[in-house]
């Protein structure tokens, strides 16, 4: 990872309030953030403090009520929701932990679902999802749908879905939250995969092991950032044995 | 008793919390059970005013026509005034009066070429059959007396002229009888005359005039015929003496006619107004069956949980099942009660006997019979559309209820490889469409009964206009009966309209509702709003053209049943475009609404919900 290049997504004075007075909540509150090219950003804290809405804000999913987003030198929140979705579809992966797959889809379709938006043909639609399923390890799982898939298994078809349009960057919002140990360390390995081939991840996570493998760990309360440690340059290579998950 | 109480509080409970879906159901219902309601008390509503008219006329108890029930048959019969003589002698009769001459020229007033019934009456007031003079004066030397109902759709009033045989006459009076059908089924028992090559007319108006003046627009080409009025001892004994009179069927002297017979004539308006209602009636209750079915199963979504908790609380399955019933039942047993008083405060608008008899329409009471067939098509709309539902939310697991996972959408695997290949909103709408085949269904149902409706009712139209166009220049006076079928048709054409808006309302909601996941996701992974909102109008457009294209053939089939295979015209092709553009526009309009609030929804805000 470089850290002079010029960051892929920007955030300044970024802030989210919910209700008002009294019963305001400042779920966001003041963030500033660069993420550079080829980095893995870890965003660690406790339930509520803030880190799936910072998520959200950050790949457009979310409007802020304060504060600049940039993408790609693109300025999301002022972006219109059409223009939003644009840059969502070729921009931006997402994965959630519920995993938020198409129930009545297969693995391929749902895969080939993000291609079809953008406009690709269902041919090559079709054959960049055989890809993605090889590169996540479910070629045999390929006409599976969701409920006949374990939750590592949608998981996995769920960053495969992610990676679909070739993403500036992978926003994961606990992507292990919903899964065992093993399935943990599928991810694990997915994710180091994905490090190694200099994609760009911010995954928020309450688990220590996913975070120690990233190259930068940054802590959230009360919606604003309390501490921000940048680990050994990532751990590419043996993030699985490190976060002591050796399978 | 607990559980009754028990299922009653929840039932209420939860109807409360959806005042505006509730009402809308009511509306729904109760509309259908009025226009049944409508149907059923129509039955014989004309029998009052046609005994005030027969009481006010001293109207007879059987006529005798010169006239046969044929064009070929029509000419006098020579040997008429010797039957008319001994009829007159028959046993049984106490009194008559006639033969009265009656002439059959044309009349031209206002525009309009009529042919008509001209009968020759004297000054004096018969015994039998003296019209009752509603406006002016009786006959006298030049003046002609005319029907009222005809005079009605001729738009003629006393101190008029009109012309009579090629002359001029002032309009002296308006009257009515009970002797002779009412207009326009003049012809209908008695038969017309007229002169020989001439089209037959099927709205002949009645007139009175002196029997000079009738015998002075007789010609050889068009002769004169007679009537004779009789009155028997024995009233109801009527059809028995018509029939032991009756000449042998062929050509000669011309029928008899009770008076039972000229009263049911008189029903003809009602008749006509009860053959559309009940039809409609079912057509509004199918209607209203697929409403309900939609909005029963629109809210298994939320009625899940609802019954996951209910369950996890210790409620047994019947119970689950019993409050989704219950809530339906009551909907279904207010609009009931709301549609048979609707329907029976309402029938006195449609039941007018028209201008052709004196007196107020009467409407029978409800009877129990009227009651319990209503309430128990009420009870059976909701019963059937709910009772799947209810035993699936019954059936499903706790835990499966709980998760919100109890109803994956189906998946047709050549449908999702098909809509690969369309454009994204098209892709969109395809899938969002066949997500739930059994409201595709109930979708494609209604509005398969909307434009069946529409296309009867232009249908109607057409042949109107046919008629009219092959009668020309002996078009005629307008015909009452139409103009009465015509508002009733417009006004379930309008209710129809409502209730399939209303119904249109329901599945959008449903659909909006039910795709809220799935516009979410698609959304996440780069759905623009715009193409949501395509798909999700594509989606509810799907049914309605596949309904507006089968409520086509349908239409033919409905108009061709309530006629009896009768002739009909066809509406010209550009109708049924604009039908089927109309319905396209209005189910884009009533989706575009409930779609555009919902793109407005923050994805997060939706996702998070959803994973709550």
């Amino acid at each position: 990872m470089n850290d002079t290049s010029e960051p892929v997504l920007r955030a300044r004075g970024l802030c989210k309030v919910y209700g008002r007075d009294e019963s305001l909540v400042r779920a966001v509150d003041g963030i500033d953030l660069d993420v550079a090219a080829g980095e893995t950003l870890a965003v660690m804290g406790r339930s509520g403090c803030g880190k799936s809405t910072l998520l959200h804000l950050l790949g457009g999913l979310d409007r802020p009520s304060a504060g600049e987003i940039w993408l790609a030198g693109e300025r999301l929140d002022q972006m219109g929701e059409r223009a939003l979705a644009r840059l969502r579809r070729s921009a931006v992966g997402f994965v959630f932990q519920a995993f938020h797959l198409m129930d009545e889809l297969t693995a391929a379709e749902n895969i080939e679902l993000p291609m079809l938006l953008n406009g690709r043909s269902p041919r090559a639609a079709r054959r960049r999802a055989e890809d993605l399923l090889t590169q996540v390890g479910l070629t045999d799982r390929a006409a599976f749908l969701p409920a006949a898939l374990s939750g590592g298994q949608r998981q996995r078809a769920a960053v495969a879905r992610a990676l679909a349009n070739e993403p500036l960057i992978v926003l994961a919002d606990e992507p292990t939250g919903n899964l065992d140990s093993a399935a943990t360390l599928e991810m694990l390995r997915l994710f180091e995969s994905l490090h190694a081939a200099g994609q760009t991840l911010v995954i928020v996570t309450h688990d220590a092991r996913i975070a120690a493998t990233a190259d930068r760990l940054i802590s959230m309360r009360d919606g604003a950032f309390a501490d921000e440690t940048r680990l050994a340059g990532g751990n590419t290579g043996r993030l699985a044995d490190l976060a002591g998950l050796d399978g | 008793m607990g559980q009754i109480l028990l299922v009653g509080r929840l039932a209420s409970r939860d109807l409360r919390r959806r005042p505006a879906q509730t009402l809308l159901l009511l509306l729904v219902i109760t509309a259908a059970m009025a226009t049944l309601t409508l149907g059923l008390v129509l039955h014989g509503v004309t029998s009052k005013p046609y005994q005030q008219t027969r009481k006010a006329t001293a109207g007879p108890d059987v006529v005798a026509s010169s006239v046969g029930f044929t064009r070929q048959s029509n000419q006098p019969s020579a040997s008429a005034p010797a039957r008319f003589a001994a009829l007159a002698d028959a046993p049984g009769v106490i009194a008559h009066s006639g033969p009265y001459p009656v002439a059959w020229p044309v009349l031209r007033a206002n525009g309009i070429t009529a042919d008509v019934m001209a009968e020759g009456r004297d000054p004096a007031t018969a015994p039998v059959d003296q019209p009752e003079v509603i406006q002016g004066t009786w006959v006298r030397g030049g003046g002609v007396v005319m029907e009222r109902a005809f005079a009605d759709a001729l738009g003629v009033h006393v101190g008029d002229h009109v012309t009579l045989g090629g002359r001029r006459f002032p309009v002296i009076g308006i009257a009515v009888t009970a002797a002779i059908p009412v207009f326009s089924q003049v012809c209908f028992y008695g038969g017309c005359s007229g002169p020989p090559g001439k089209p037959l007319s099927f709205d002949t108006g009645l007139v009175w005039v002196t029997q000079a003046t009738a015998h002075s627009l007789a010609s050889p080409g068009n002769p004169l015929t007679y009537y004779l009025n009789l009155r028997l001892s024995d009233r109801a004994a009527a059809p028995a003496f018509a029939a032991e009179h009756q000449p042998p069927p062929g050509p000669g002297p011309s029928p008899l006619t009770a008076w039972q017979s000229l009263q049911d004539a008189a029903g003809t308006l009602v008749a006509q107004e009860q053959q559309v209602l009940m039809p409609a009636s079912w057509l509004l209750a199918l209607l209203a069956l697929a409403s309900v079915a939609v909005v029963a199963g629109g809210r298994m979504a939320e009625q899940e949980k609802r019954v996951g908790l209910l369950k996890a609380a210790g409620g047994t399955p019947p119970l689950a099942a019993a409050v989704l019933l219950a809530e339906h039942l009551v909907i279904a047993i207010v609009a009931a009660g709301a549609g048979l008083a609707g329907g029976w405060l309402a029938a006195p608008l449609l039941t007018s006997p028209g201008a052709s008899l004196v007196g107020s329409p009467s409407v029978p009471p409800l009877s129990w019979p009227n009651i319990l067939l209503v309430t128990a098509a009420a009870i059976t709309v909701a019963g059937a559309s709910t009772l799947v539902p209810a035993l699936r939310a019954a059936r499903i697991s706790t835990v499966a209820a709980l998760a919100g996972t109890a109803r994956p959408p189906r998946r047709r695997q050549w449908l999702i490889k098909f809509s690969a290949r369309l454009p994204v909103p098209l892709l969109l709408g395809l899938r969002l469409a066949t997500r739930q085949p059994r409201r595709f269904l109930l979708s494609t149902a209604s509005f398969t009964v909307t434009a069946t409706t529409i296309v009867a009712v232009l249908i109607y139209h057409a042949t109107i206009n046919t008629d009219a166009r092959l009668s020309g220049p002996f078009a005629g006076a307008p015909d009452p009966g139409n103009a009465r079928v015509s508002e009733v048709l417009l006004v379930i054409t309008i209710v129809m309209i409502i209730l399939a808006a209303a119904n249109a309302i329901f599945t959008t909601w449903a659909t909006v509702l039910d795709a809220r996941r799935f516009s979410a996701i698609v959304r996440a992974i780069g759905a623009t709003p715009p193409q949501i909102f395509t798909g999700l109008v594509a989606a509810q457009l799907l049914p309605a053209l596949i309904g507006a294209v089968l409520g086509i053939p349908a239409g033919e089939a409905l108009y061709a049943a309530v006629q009896n295979g009768g002739r009909h015209g066809s509406p010209p092709a550009w109708w049924l475009l604009a039908m089927i553009a109309a319905i396209l526009l209005t189910v884009t309009g009533l989706t575009a609404i409930p779609a555009r609030l919902g793109g407005r929804v923050p994805v997060a805000e939706i996702l998070q919900a959803e994973f709550a």
